[in-house]
């Protein structure tokens, strides 16, 4: 199993005390598997996505990648682990805005110690990056920058790849073109997917959906 | 419309009050180093000009005695019985309550016309000064004096600082003495009056102000103060500029908003103009109180400076003056409209619809090009200016230039060198440490120009200095190498000494000169007995031949030696001839350095100038030996001569270094406090940019980089910039020492400083400078550290 989570919960402090988002969820993913987690705003779907990314801190509960236990790193493990095993693409790309596409794109996979300048070229042009490669992110399109970021977590070879509305903040056409690029291209690698959308469409072409309501599995 | 308009405006504040903070520390720092040095000067020129208007000091010649510091009122009557027109001063120290007041008594019957504050005031007339033993005084002290003496006592506010002014039997009674501390030698002498050796042998003359050049030397010791002072303001004005442009840039979408509700553009600028005017007023509030504890704490140094150097007295205690208070808020004023400026002029061109999104970092670096063409103007300029200018302003246009050229040259400099270490980058973390560094340089290039000035002024003042302190220790070894110089009465003595001490087996070198004009200038021509101990500690700056072989060819009479004043005014050098006299030429063998002294001097041997000068005869005499201490008791005892008459050369010169060592006491400590400014700066900076700088670096976090790991990356961020802005510093700061050697001060003085190196300096500097960057990083890098990551996390928020 790439990923088991269990019982997993998470609150955030309000004005009147901890404010629960998570609320005991449990889920499975095996490499390969494509997952979608929908749900209403405010439901825990980015939490859940933080939390196994090791991102942040669960309250309780359990969270393991590939057999090992993630719950209870320090924060260099978390970061190891961030570096190595998962890949998180953002929606608001989160490119790094002082390195060209090129560097960017070798970005993680040099931080791993994974960098294949020959993957990274196939990456870059079957995402349509080529002509772009020595530009800096502020030149570069939303979309563009989109593909960027999955570029950049793809080079990597990340076990697991985590996408929070990764086409939020594209136009539809856009949009359906870069998830078909991601898809293709997490499928040759074999890495299993768990993505945040709100879009029943998108959400229709993952292998399985699930539905997060107040903080709780449906 | 005003209230909601100002409140809107004031909200960003209370919204940001790091921001605030910046401006008004900013602006507070430099008025405060601006007007602290100006109190230093203002209260330094009021203290001795003072002096010199109601005491005559600087103005007249004086009798002072040659040992001790008392003049006995013995020598006073036998002056003036013998026809002297002298006058006695006494002065001392007087306690009332808790001041310490300097009274000084004259007698206003003998004192030379205008001295003595009876003559302008209204308050006493002569009569009652002299029947009723009226005290004059400074108003500070007036009161504490009224309180203690019996005395009527007159506030003038004429007077220095903490002095009280009687007549000179009130000043005897009041100080318990029955001397005198020296006399005042009217202009008009009569002739054939005998000789002060033979009236008052313990006394000797005291050259006025005029005739020593002492104003000249007062002014370059202000005009470095000021210099400073300009400097540390420049510094602090750059923390304003950087604090106003980003606070500006930050409103636009509030000042867009505001023109939209229907504020209209002439009074959102009246508003902001007040906003800023009033947090202006209150950094000068704060920034002139700082300057007047700054002032307070160098005024001792500054005092003991002036007072050993030229003998002016300095009170001890700050007077606070209301022009100094008003000057004060003025260049506050000043530095916020300086600083200002070009953001009110950004919004005045700025259309309604603007885009208030635009990032105030990327903003700035859009005027790189102008940026660097204006710096490549400004250093062609100073270079031309250095090339082809002449005087004294042509010179410090130059270094005006240089200055902010290289300033604004900086941060393009900075991109380049860390654009090339980018490019020879081995490892993905270097690589980005490195670009990420180069998208911080436009946040961060206001303190690192700040940085670079201060380092520079640090580098070029303190080489300057250095070199000053060398050329001058050389020069007084060049000029006091005999361990004792004898002044006797006459010729007569002065054979009588130079046979004692040859009898004693010391080396005797008369001193004799004639004043002359040469090449038609004024000159001193010296008649020199050539001796080992002039070959071996005088150092020539351009010379034809050895040492050895032009103090041959001087002691042959085939050659003389001038001094550098004399090379540079009549544009004589080695091999050029001299003309000494109608029938009289000799070649040039050697330029010397002659560093403070403005006349031209000519060297030549002793046998051609008792030729050529045949009335002369010498009555000074350096006398080299192996035994000073023996030798001084010796000519006392056994041929008679007064103390005053014989100098210890040693201790001449230690003292002469001590007062020099004193004089950069306080230019030291005003480096100190520039380089903390700089330091405050980059912290400034680094703090109002950590904001920005978490969505900046929450990708770096998301990919695998540790909050601690980006922590010490910002310290060495802030450590790496340092060092590189360090690495401009020093050919700036050596290009600044050379200018002021070697333009500024041969413009000023006529002589040119020989310019030392000195790498442990400047090794320590680039220590302290990393340390005031280290110190500044310090705390932005923790907090980052510290960052949690849920604050991170919001940067890739979309919900919960």
């Amino acid at each position: 199993m790439l990923l088991r989570v269990e019982n997993l919960s998470k609150a955030y402090p309000g004005p009147e005390g901890p404010v629960p988002v998570l609320r005991g969820v449990g889920l499975q993913l095996r490499a390969g598997e494509t997952l979608a987690l929908r749900g209403e705003s405010g439901s825990g779907k980015s939490t859940l996505l933080h939390l196994v990314g090791g991102l942040d801190r669960a309250d309780a509960g359990r969270i393991a990648i590939d057999g090992q236990d993630v719950t209870g790193l320090d924060d260099p493990g978390r970061a190891a682990l961030r570096r190595g095993t998962v890949g998180v693409i953002f929606q608001q790309f989160n490119l790094i805005p002082s390195l060209n596409v090129r560097a960017n794109i070798a970005f993680q996979a040099r931080l791993a110690g994974r960098h294949d300048a020959a993957r990274a070229a196939r990456l870059a042009d079957a995402l349509g990056l080529t002509a772009q490669l020595d530009k800096y992110p502020e030149q570069l399109s939303g979309g563009q920058q989109q593909r960027v970021a999955i570029a950049r977590t793809l080079a990597a070879r990340p076990a697991l790849v985590l996408a929070d509305e990764p086409t939020g903040n594209l136009d539809e056409a856009t949009a359906a073109a870069v998830m078909d690029q991601m898809l293709a291209l997490v499928a040759e690698t074999g890495a299993g997917l768990m993505m945040v959308t709100h879009s029943p469409d998108l959400a229709g072409r993952l292998g399985r959906q699930l539905h997060l309501r107040q903080g709780r599995l449906a | 419309m005003t209230r909601a308009g100002l409140s809107a405006l004031w909200s960003f504040w209370r919204r940001n009050p790091l921001q605030l903070f910046t401006l008004v520390a900013g602006l507070a720092l430099a008025t405060a180093l601006w007007s602290g040095v100006q109190a230093l000067n203002a209260q330094a020129r009021a203290s001795y000009d003072a002096a010199a208007a109601v005491l005559g000091e600087g103005r007249y010649d004086q009798l002072i005695p040659a040992a001790g510091e008392t003049v006995a009122q013995d020598s006073y009557l036998a002056l003036r019985r013998a026809g002297w027109q002298v006058s006695p001063v006494l002065e001392g120290p007087l306690q009332a309550r808790q001041a310490r007041v300097r009274l000084v008594g004259i007698d206003p019957l003998t004192a030379p016309g205008g001295v003595g504050p009876m003559t302008r005031s209204e308050a006493a007339t002569l009569p009652a000064f002299l029947s009723e033993g009226v005290v004059f005084a400074h108003p500070g002290i007036a009161e504490a004096l009224a309180g203690t003496l019996s005395q009527r006592v007159v506030a003038d506010p004429g007077l220095a600082p903490d002095t009280a002014i009687t007549d000179i039997g009130v000043a005897q009674r009041l100080l318990g003495r029955d001397d005198l501390s020296r006399l005042i030698l009217a202009e008009d002498q009569p002739i054939g009056r005998p000789d002060l050796s033979d009236v008052a042998p313990g006394l000797i003359r005291r050259a006025s102000q005029q005739a020593s050049d002492i104003g000249q030397l007062t002014d370059s010791f202000h005009l470095n103060l000021t210099a400073f002072g300009l400097l540390s303001f420049a510094v602090g004005i750059f923390i304003v500029h950087g604090a106003i442009g980003l606070a500006f840039e930050q409103r636009r979408a509030m000042i867009r908003t505001l023109r939209t509700l229907g504020l209209s553009l002439r009074r959102l600028m009246v508003l902001m103009g007040l906003e800023l005017a009033l947090i202006a007023l209150v950094a000068g509030g704060i920034g002139v109180a700082l300057g007047y504890v700054l002032a307070a704490g160098l005024l001792p140094d500054v005092a003991a400076t002036l007072e050993g150097l030229y003998g002016a007295q300095v009170a001890g205690g700050l007077q606070l003056d209301p022009v100094w208070w008003l000057s004060g808020l003025g260049i506050a004023l000043l530095g916020a409209v300086l600083a200002g400026a070009g953001a009110f002029w950004k919004i005045i061109r700025m259309p309604v619809l603007a885009t208030g999104a635009r990032a105030w970092a990327v903003a700035t670096g859009r005027g790189r090009g102008c940026q660097g063409a204006a710096a490549l103007a400004l250093l062609g300029l100073a270079g031309l200016g250095t090339l082809l200018g002449g005087g004294l302003i042509a010179g410090f246009a130059s270094l005006a230039c240089l200055l902010l050229g290289a300033a604004l040259a900086l941060p393009l400099v900075l991109d380049r060198l860390l654009a090339l270490g980018e490019a020879f980058a081995r490892g993905v973390r270097t690589e980005w440490f490195l670009a990420d560094t180069r998208q911080q340089l436009p946040g961060l290039s206001l303190a690192l120009m700040a940085l670079l000035l201060a380092m520079a002024a640090n580098i070029g003042v303190s080489t300057m200095v250095s070199s000053f302190r060398m050329t001058f220790t050389g020069f007084l070894d060049q000029r006091l190498f005999a361990e004792l110089y004898v002044e006797a009465e006459d010729t007569t003595q002065g054979a009588a000494v130079a046979d004692f001490v040859q009898d004693r087996g010391a080396t005797v070198l008369p001193i004799q000169w004639v004043d002359t004009h040469i090449a038609g200038q004024a000159a001193e021509v010296y008649g020199t007995r050539v001796a080992p101990a002039y070959v071996e500690n005088w150092r020539f700056i351009a010379q034809d031949g050895t040492d050895s072989a032009v103090w041959d060819r001087v002691a042959d009479g085939a050659a003389a030696i001038i001094n550098e004043q004399l090379a540079r005014r009549a544009d004589l050098w080695p091999g050029d001839p001299l003309p000494l006299a109608a029938d009289r030429t000799l070649p040039i063998a050697g330029v010397v350095g002659d560093y403070g002294n403005p006349i031209g001097q000519v060297v030549i041997g002793e046998g051609l100038f008792e030729r050529l000068f045949p009335a002369a005869a010498p009555e000074r005499f350096g006398l080299v030996t192996d035994t000073p201490a023996a030798l001084r008791a010796a000519l006392q005892d056994d041929l008679g001569l007064a103390a005053g008459q014989i100098t210890d050369q040693a201790a001449l010169k230690q003292f002469s270094l001590g007062v020099f060592e004193r004089t950069f006491t306080v230019t030291a400590a005003l480096n100190v406090l520039t380089l903390a400014v700089a330091g405050f700066a980059i912290l400034m900076s680094l703090l109002t940019l950590a904001a920005m700088r978490v969505p900046q670096l929450a990708p770096a976090w998301a990919l695998g980089l540790t909050r601690a790991s980006l922590g010490r990356l910002e310290v060495l961020r802030a450590l790496v910039l340092a060092a590189l802005t360090g690495l401009v510093a020093l050919p700036l700061g050596l290009a600044l020492a050379w200018l002021l050697l070697a333009v500024i001060n041969v413009e000023a003085f006529g002589w040119r400083l020989p310019m030392f190196l000195f790498p442990g300096d400047y090794a320590v500097l680039g220590g302290f400078a990393l340390l005031a960057a280290l110190l500044a990083a310090l705390w932005p890098a923790w907090r980052l550290a510290r960052t949690p990551p849920s604050e991170l996390l919001k940067v890739f928020a979309n919900d919960a």
